[in-house]
């Protein structure tokens, strides 16, 4: 049996919120110049004066990931789920060796490409030609091996004619699928991906998809795949490793790791989300929730009533097309439904501009089946994606009226059985005792 | 059998650098030897030239990006790399050569000062684009992993084309006015690898405290401002004492400029300013590569 491909014993890092902290440089907010040189000054004055029992300025730890322990052995790929912030990111960069572990060791024993954005270093002044070479180079590549594949790349693309177009000209649609392209013809032993299959249109996420199951099941490559969409997970993962506040709470075949992951999202249940205010972000949702028709919050609902998903949306710069949108998911994970801003009034980003902006979706009655729901909210602009939110509003709907509750299916339509009656040649005889 | 063992976890440990994190010996069989260990790693490291021998061609790449992106739409494309030494020449002519009459050891102003500028541009014009290059790219920061010592290092040595651009013109200078250049000139491509050093030393260094304080990227522009006046370029090392020129020596392109005089015009060389300026630059280098190499893991949590 031979080794593990990945082995994480331990893994931990710790972030310092704000504050400074002497002997390093691990914090979210760094200090100024001005703070470090003060901080200094201090220093030598309290040695100066001997005072050496100095008591030690409190610090706002955060633990993105404590003690994070698997493996995982050649050819598997596993997906990593996990609500925002549990870590999922944190682990990936550490793995890609983008950012230094503060506790814990990681060892992979084989080539590691990651693929943590679509189209890192694409400069958009350069042809689509000359950022498929920088960019592989970027991502590891040798140039002999970006030959080799370069019309793969291309035709993978499907963006023969515009090849020698700089970038900058190119639709949002093809810039991320010449970027993907890249990056799907790596050849590493382990690649690792992040959330990036939720760009582009629907026909390209699934060759991408389709690309990515090749790599894993084709060619024998481990895949560390990190997603919210649990279709996807599920398709392409044995096993699914579950993150929680930095800390693995399940580990094992990828359909048990989504119920888990589902039924620890059930725990902070709330159908009114209020989320905490992140000023850096150019637009970011301030609350989500469900009401019923008559305005009172709820979280349960019969399939027979109409409900309302409300959505706060905060915006604070100006952006091209800025886009609300939400998917609605089902336990087992699969989308059951993807609502736009636009679907009505194409022209409605164009009014988002700076302000507060409040959107009220009407879902009607009788159409999904009676079971438990999450949302995945998400706002994009152009080409990039400012806010997501998982797993959010979670509700419930009954079927309390139906003469058929317990019925397959992920909708539940009502639909009227037109009716006609002619005589039949091959009428039996009524049993004695039936009912006549 | 046992020598075997010993003789593979030998090999393992060459390979991973790291006995200690080494549990089994691994046999020693195809990609199975290979082994990357991520820990926390505190302290001094060294630079990893294996690791950027291996990715060498991005190196290059990043090099020839920033070359051909820098003057895209523009109409006069890599004449702007001619148009800037040749202003600052046409200036200092007018103010120090005109004006001032600085004594030039009876060369033309414009040779005597091009001779300086050459340098002197390179130097102001890589450090300054490495300084800033790293913060400029948080998205490569945070988003890849490749040795980040590459950011800084292209930045800079983009302008090497430039300085070959100018060589060009100043060639052409020195025929319109008709002066040959000395012998020393084949201590020309020394001069040039010591002007590089010197760039390095303060660029990257430079590029590391500017992904954790932003204030250097307004520091940057005092600091050419400080280095220009205090290096010979506009004017000949012979106006200062031998006391002045040890000081500001402790400037590297103070020797380095006089040196590139000295060895294209043949001026009167100045060695112990030459030898000063020289080991500041590599001393300033070999710190960098080190404070660089301590500090880039933290990079990406600052960018």
């Amino acid at each position: 049996m031979s080794q593990p491909i990945i082995t994480c014993d331990r893994l931990s890092k710790r972030y310092i919120l704000g504050g400074f902290r002497s002997t390093g440089l691990l914090s979210y907010t760094p200090p100024s110049l001005r703070e470090t040189i003060s901080h200094r000054l201090r220093e030598i004055r309290d040695v100066v004066r001997g005072k050496r029992d100095r008591k030690p300025r409190e610090v706002n730890e955060f633990w993105a990931l404590k003690d994070v322990s698997f493996e995982v052995s050649r050819g598997e790929a596993i997906g990593l789920v996990g609500r925002n912030g549990a870590g999922k990111s944190t682990l990936l960069k550490i793995l890609s060796r983008i950012v230094e572990p503060t506790g814990g060791c990681a060892r992979l024993r084989g080539r590691v490409a990651s693929l943590l954005e679509v189209g890192t270093g694409f400069h958009p002044e350069l042809s689509g030609r000359e950022n498929i070479y920088l960019n592989g180079a970027i991502l590891g590549m040798r140039k002999v091996e970006i030959d080799r594949k370069f019309d793969a790349v291309v035709s993978f693309a499907e963006i023969e004619e515009f090849i020698d177009t700089p970038v900058k000209r190119y639709s949002s649609g093809m810039y991320v699928r010449l970027a993907f392209a890249v990056a799907a013809h790596l050849e590493p032993e382990i690649l690792i991906v992040d959330e990036v299959l939720a760009v582009g249109d629907y026909t390209f996420q699934k060759k991408c998809l389709g690309k990515m199951q090749d790599v894993a099941t084709g060619e024998g490559r481990t895949i560390l795949f990190v997603s919210h969409n649990m279709g996807a997970l599920s398709q392409l993962c044995s096993r699914g490793i579950l993150l929680e506040n930095g800390q693995v709470t399940a580990n094992g075949p990828m359909r048990e790791v989504i119920e888990a992951y589902f039924k620890s999202a059930s725990d902070h249940r709330a159908a009114q989300t209020t989320f905490p205010i992140e000023p850096s972000k150019p637009c970011q949702f301030l609350s989500a929730g469900l009401y019923r028709a008559d305005g009172t919050p709820a979280a349960d609902f019969g399939c027979d009533e109409p409900f309302v998903i409300r959505i706060s949306l905060e915006v604070r710069r100006n952006m091209l097309a800025l886009t609300p949108w939400f998917v609605l998911y089902n336990p087992e994970g699969t989308p059951i439904f993807c609502s736009d801003v636009r679907d009505h009034d194409p022209s409605i980003t164009g009014r988002l501009g700076v302000g507060v902006h409040s959107f009220e979706i009407k879902i009607p009655a009788y159409l999904l089946a009676p079971t438990t729901y999450m949302m995945n909210l998400f706002c994009s602009s152009h080409m990039e994606q400012h806010d997501t939110r998982t797993s959010c509003c979670e509700f419930t709907l009954r079927d309390l009226t139906s003469a058929r509750p317990n019925r397959p299916g992920v909708l539940r339509l009502m639909l009227p059985w037109n009716h006609q009656e002619e005589p039949t040649h091959l009428a039996m005889p009524q049993p004695a005792g039936a009912r006549s | 059998m046992i020598e075997q063992d010993v003789a593979a976890t030998q090999a393992d440990v060459h390979l991973n650098g790291r006995a200690d994190c080494l549990e089994a010996p691994v046999p020693p069989t195809g990609i199975e030897d290979y082994e990357l260990v991520i820990r926390p790693q505190p302290g001094w490291i060294a630079i990893d030239w294996r690791e950027m021998w291996a990715y060498r061609e991005l190196l290059v790449f990043l090099v020839w990006r920033d070359i051909s992106v820098r003057y895209k739409q523009t109409v006069l494309g890599f004449a702007w790399a001619v148009v800037q030494p040749l202003m600052m020449m046409l200036i200092f002519t007018l103010i120090f050569g005109r004006f001032m009459k600085v004594p030039t050891g009876g060369y033309p102003y414009p040779v005597f000062v091009f001779a300086g500028l050459m340098p002197w541009t390179f130097f102001s014009q890589g450090f300054g684009a490495a300084a800033t290059s790293l913060a400029n790219q948080q998205a490569l920061l945070t988003k890849v992993y490749f040795p980040r010592l590459f950011v800084p290092v292209s930045a800079a040595m983009v302008f090497l084309v430039d300085m070959a651009i100018t060589m060009v013109l100043y060639a052409a200078l020195m025929v319109i006015y008709g002066v040959a250049p000395s012998w020393g000139i084949v201590w020309l491509p020394l001069l040039i690898v010591l002007t590089i050093i010197a760039t390095l030393g303060l660029g990257v260094t430079l590029a590391a405290l500017t992904v954790f304080y932003r204030d250097f990227k307004h520091i940057v522009p005092f600091l050419t401002m400080i280095l220009m006046y205090t290096a010979p370029v506009a004017y000949p090392i012979s106006i200062h004492s031998q006391v002045w020129r040890a000081i500001l020596s402790l400037n590297p392109m103070f020797g380095i400029v006089g040196a590139y005089r000295s060895a294209i015009l043949g001026l009167e060389w100045d060695l112990p300013s030459l030898a000063i300026s020289a080991t500041t630059a590599v001393a300033s280098l070999i710190f960098a590569l080190f404070y660089f190499r301590k500090t880039e893991r933290a990079f990406a949590d600052y960018a």
